[in-house]
């Protein structure tokens, strides 16, 4: 193992996964530079493969899915998540149904990425956690990584599909330093991860989240043991990973920072319900973001994403329920 | 570049190909709905034959086509299978698109069919993609993106003129005014008189040419492919033409009864036919023979349709997935 950041981790996967593969191309505004995901890949690849695009979203999203129904493997850079709006019919009407609609003819192995996060100051049109969006339209794959194994093995995983992948990062973990192997791999998509043994309550957690939650579990670790799942793609969902743990402990909470209405948590705990109520010896609850835009000021922005604070607290509730 | 004999023949067949097409699928339409069978919108070509004949009589079989809601012309001029659309408007299995798409979803990949659109305007982005892999790939393939005058207002259409001109990918935007997008007159939905124009706007070369004649069609395509391929960039061709039958099958006409009597004058079909016969291109025989090959061909196609099995609603999840 070595040890790096997340924005290394994402860095590594599309540099190796160029060299893999010459169909592969970046596209995007400013790549190469920015948040560092792409940085150097310029100067490697060269400007056929590594393409800074004017600021039309629509124009190169849409350019990207023709392209994969034409023979390549385009990764789509979308500077923040909150910028896929300008360009959501490319993305839902067209990305996600194309193969669908023909029948199955057309192939799309198309990656779209995007970072998302909050607590970066910069208000309601750059601070949205929208996984549920992209969740909620057939023919897309999500996936979050929260880790820097996860984030490696899960974007190489992204690039090598031949569907559309909704590859979401999360720029507060971009200097997050972990472990990762030396040699090369990659992770499936569709395979949630244990990130913690525990036996009175299984919570599952996304991207950051997942992160807060570790936390909140060590916080309380004399009290409660807490199993903490991640996992790591939304869609496809590793439903029998969920619900054996629920088997084991009893008790499910499910953290995420999206808005708690209608979002992934409830789907879990939808299929929790439905699956394995009769293993369920306490309501099972959710916490995700306020319902409400992100707020600019640092001390309202501070009160609408869960903090470990709270979501230890929310676990020793469940659990003592 | 002028077409050949031959080539200004096939766009006569073409032309006869797709008007009979319709007029099949209409009459299919309605027969399904006095069975109570309601097929969602269709939208006829009738009128505008000229646009596709003409100007994918430059394409070859490699280039790629990025059709719209109005599409079965540009399925039939690419070389498409009408058995198999037929089919797909009847909702069967062995339709075009699996009875997954419809009348406004035609594919045929093999053909570089890349499939028409719901959304008006959504398929001129995706055009983009095989003229950037063709230039990518290093391979003189081109891309055409088919869309009417209604989607020239789309913002995607000027994002799509800009990233193209930018990057000078081999594509030929192919705006099909054919004067109204649903009830609204052309001159009520662009600011300006004709949509070549705004080429101009993005450096690069725009034209009008009258959609109801497949030679000035081809002649203005073969130029703009011409200079695809060489890497010269994109091309803007509007098409003037006009729509014959309402805007689908579920709407209403709204227009004078007057001035359709007086736009069946440029009817293209007619037109064209009495030109070759002038020119001696064919004569009366062969024409006849071309219409008897073509009402022969139909038949096939609806005793096909019919008889083809609907998909199995438990494939219902099928191809979603690669
Ligand atoms: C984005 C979008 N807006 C509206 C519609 C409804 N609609 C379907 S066809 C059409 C008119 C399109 O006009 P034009 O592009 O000129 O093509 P035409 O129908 O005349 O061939 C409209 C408004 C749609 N399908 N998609």
């Amino acid at each position: 193992m070595r040890t790096v950041t997340y924005v290394r981790a994402l860095n590594e996967a599309l540099s190796e996964e160029m060299a893999r593969d010459d169909s592969v191309f970046i596209i995007g505004e400013e790549v190469g530079g920015v948040f560092g995901v792409t940085r150097g890949l310029d100067r490697r690849y060269g400007e056929r493969r590594v393409r800074c695009t004017p600021i039309s979203e629509a124009a190169f999203t849409g350019l990207g899915v023709g392209a994969a129904m034409s023979g390549l493997r385009p990764i789509v850079e979308i500077m923040y998540v909150d910028f896929i709006t300008v360009c959501w019919d490319q993305v839902a009407n067209q990305a996600a149904k194309l193969r669908y609609m023909s029948g199955g003819q057309v192939k799309l192995p198309l990656t779209i990425r995007a970072q998302q996060g909050n607590l970066t100051r910069e208000a309601a049109q750059h601070s949205q956690h929208i996984e549920a969006w992209f969740a909620h339209t057939p023919g897309l794959k999500v996936v979050m990584p929260a880790t820097v194994e996860d984030a490696k093995g899960l974007l190489k995983s992204a690039i090598r599909d031949d569907n559309p992948v909704v590859f979401l990062e999360n720029r507060l973990l971009y200097e997050l330093k972990g472990p990762m192997p030396r040699d090369e791999y990659t992770i499936p998509l569709g395979v949630a991860k244990i990130q913690r043994e525990g036996t009175d309550i299984t919570v599952v957690a996304t991207s950051n989240a997942l992160q807060k939650s570790l936390a909140a579990a060590d916080q309380i670790a004399d009290e409660v043991s807490v199993e903490v799942i991640d996992p790591r793609t939304i869609v496809p969902l590793d439903t029998e990973t969920i619900l054996a743990s629920v088997r084991k402990t009893g008790r499910l909470l499910v953290v995420h920072d999206a808005p708690a209405r209608l979002g992934f948590g409830a789907e879990v705990v939808r299929l929790v319900t439905e699956q394995a109520w009769d293993a369920l010896q306490a309501a099972p609850r959710v916490i995700g973001g306020l319902n409400l835009p992100m707020p600019f000021s640092p001390v309202l922005e501070d009160v609408c994403i869960p903090d470990v604070p709270r979501i230890a607290e929310t676990i020793r509730q469940v659990a003592r329920s | 570049m002028k077409p050949t004999t031959d080539q200004m023949i096939e766009m006569l067949r073409t032309m006869l190909t797709i008007r009979h097409f319709e007029v099949t699928a209409r009459t299919q339409y309605g027969h399904n709905r006095d069975l109570g069978s309601f097929l969602g919108a269709l939208h006829s070509y009738e009128g505008q034959e000229a646009i596709a004949a003409g100007s994918c009589a430059c394409l070859r079989c490699d280039d790629y086509v990025l059709s719209s809601h109005r599409g079965h012309g540009h399925f039939i001029a690419k070389g498409g299978d009408v058995k198999a659309m037929l089919a797909e408007i009847l909702g069967k299995e062995s339709g075009c698109s699996r009875g997954r798409g419809g009348s406004m979803h035609m594919f045929d990949v093999k053909l570089g069919l890349l499939g028409g659109n719901g959304v008006v305007g959504g398929g001129i982005p995706l055009a983009l993609g095989p003229a950037f892999s063709a230039q990518y790939r290093g391979t003189d393939q081109v891309s055409a993106a088919f869309f009417g005058e209604g989607a020239s207002s789309q913002g995607v259409f000027h994002e799509a003129m800009n990233l193209a001109a930018l990057w000078r990918l081999p594509i030929i935007f192919m705006c099909e005014n054919n004067r109204y997008a649903v009830r609204t007159p052309a001159c009520e939905g662009v600011s300006v008189p004709e949509i070549s124009v705004r080429a101009a706007g993005y450096g690069c070369p725009g034209v009008t040419v009258d959609g109801n004649d497949p030679v000035a069609v081809f002649e203005a395509t073969s130029e703009a492919v011409a200079r695809a391929r060489a890497g010269d960039g994109p091309s803007l061709i509007e098409a003037v033409a006009y729509r014959q039958q309402p805007h689908c099958m579920v709407i209403a006409e709204n227009r004078q009864e007057a001035e359709l009597e007086q736009m069946r004058e440029c009817d293209p079909l007619p037109n064209y036919e009495t030109r070759l016969l002038t020119e001696r291109l064919i004569d009366h025989q062969q024409l006849q023979a071309m219409k008897d090959e073509v009402t022969n061909l139909m038949d096939e196609a609806v005793a096909y349709a019919e008889a083809a099995p609907y998909p199995d609603p438990a494939a219902v999840h099928d191809y979603l997935w690669a």
